[in-house]
């Protein structure tokens, strides 16, 4: 069975607890938790992931510094990032997705939306 | 010839005229009766011919009939089983949903409740508050207000999107506010469309109770652009803080005390041990 690495990256324990309550429905998943973009970036570099979902508003390094940098690099570059946020404006939303995240999220959440959009972009298709 | 003669003769010939007449009816009456006779023979074959050939097709258009009266019931039962299996599907769409619906309720609220017990620091506990309010429920603009027992007035703790200082205390009793805090009834506004920020009247008021004991209370002022309405989960949700928000501030600030007297006594015995 194939087993996928997920980091999230967010500051809030409450929310991280939901995320991770969301996907636990996938199987074969082992899930690293960051509380900012610095040590979302350490753990990063530590590992090997197949999705990152992250934050925008977090101390120290927010998430859409976080996205710039990680498309930046050619070590991370390929993998899928989620931004799942409190910004619900559009602008927010197409400046995401302009510094290359492949979907944007807004709070609150329902857990079958983290989900689906997991799957989707890990090629999970049951 | 003789009148009589004339008269004679005349009597013969008017005699074979009707004879000759009667001869004719008596003709014309059997060419007519023959007639009628051929008339109904070939009426008689004509429905034989019919009824030979006839026979024949019907039997098998009755089997065809029959047949064609079979695939008729078959494709109303078959139409009518789609149509369940389809309301079926249907129901199971729904069941799902809501199913769905559910389990996700049903998280936010174990967080929430695991969150909230998760620390007996008071600061901590007021931050947990602040993170469900923002993340879970999605709002914007909001007050964490507890009571001050001297002043017996509602102090604002938390501003999330506002300038705590410029949030005025309350009395007990005074305003939506004051109100809810003394009923202890959670308050939410009628319309949202065109809200105006009015400290004392905020969209939201949900009074943190101890059994029946007001503690304090969570106002909202402001939800996120992308959150136009409450949900079912919301309001599982504020049920959840009225009760275990209050608890969770109540035991951190029981403990945050009795850490200090116990610091204190602490502090004592090593001034006398010493
Ligand atoms: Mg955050």
């Amino acid at each position: 069975m194939s087993t996928y690495k997920i980091l999230i990256v967010e500051d809030s324990p409450t929310m991280r607890q939901l995320i991770v309550f969301a996907l636990k429905r996938i199987r074969g998943l082992t899930i690293v938790e960051a509380n900012d973009g610095v040590d979302g970036l350490k753990k990063l570099s530590a590992d090997r992931f197949d999705l990152i979902l992250t934050d925008i508003n977090m101390p120290i390094m927010d998430g859409l510094k976080l996205v710039s940098l990680v498309r930046n690099d050619p070590n991370y570059k390929a993998v899928p990032i989620v931004i799942i946020t409190t910004e619900g404006a559009s602008e927010d939303r197409e400046r995401a997705l302009a510094l290359g995240a492949n979907d944007y999220i807004t709070k609150p959440i329902q857990t079958t939306q983290i989900l689906d959009v997991a799957k989707r972009l890990l090629n999970i298709t049951i | 010839m003789t009148e009589r003669e004339e008269d004679k003769l005349a009597g013969k010939k008017a005699e074979e005229f009707l004879q000759v007449f009667k001869k004719g009816a008596e003709f014309t009456q059997d060419l007519l009766k023959e007639n009628e006779r051929l008339r109904y023979r070939l009426l008689q074959l004509e429905e034989g011919v019919r009824g030979e050939s006839g026979g024949a097709e019907d039997s098998e258009t009755v089997r065809m009939r029959l047949r064609i009266e079979e695939l008729e019931r078959q494709k109303d039962e078959i139409l009518g089983r789609i149509k369940q299996v389809e309301a079926e599907n249907h129901d199971f769409a729904n069941r799902y949903i809501d199913i769905e619906n559910e389990n996700n309720m049903l998280a936010n609220l174990y967080i929430a409740s695991y969150q909230l017990h998760s620390t007996l620091d008071f600061r901590e506990v007021l931050q947990v508050i602040t993170e469900i309010v923002i993340n879970l429920i999605g709002a914007e603009e909001f007050a964490i207000m507890l009571l001050d027992e001297k002043t017996n007035k509602l102090q604002a703790v938390v501003a999330e999107g506002l300038d705590q200082r410029e949030i005025p205390s309350v009395g007990i009793g005074d305003g939506i506010i004051g109100q809810m805090a003394k009923t202890g009834e959670n308050y939410f506004i009628d319309d949202m469309e065109g809200y105006v920020r009015d400290f004392g009247h905020p969209l939201v008021c949900i009074p943190l109770k101890i059994k029946e004991h007001v503690i304090g209370v969570i106002v909202i002022y402001k939800l996120l652009v992308q959150k136009s309405r409450f949900a079912e989960v919301d309001f599982e949700l504020f049920t959840l803080l009225a009760g275990h928000a209050a608890t969770a501030i109540f035991s951190s600030k029981l403990y945050s005390e009795s850490e200090r007297k116990l610091s204190t006594i602490q502090g004592f015995l090593d001034l006398l041990t010493k």
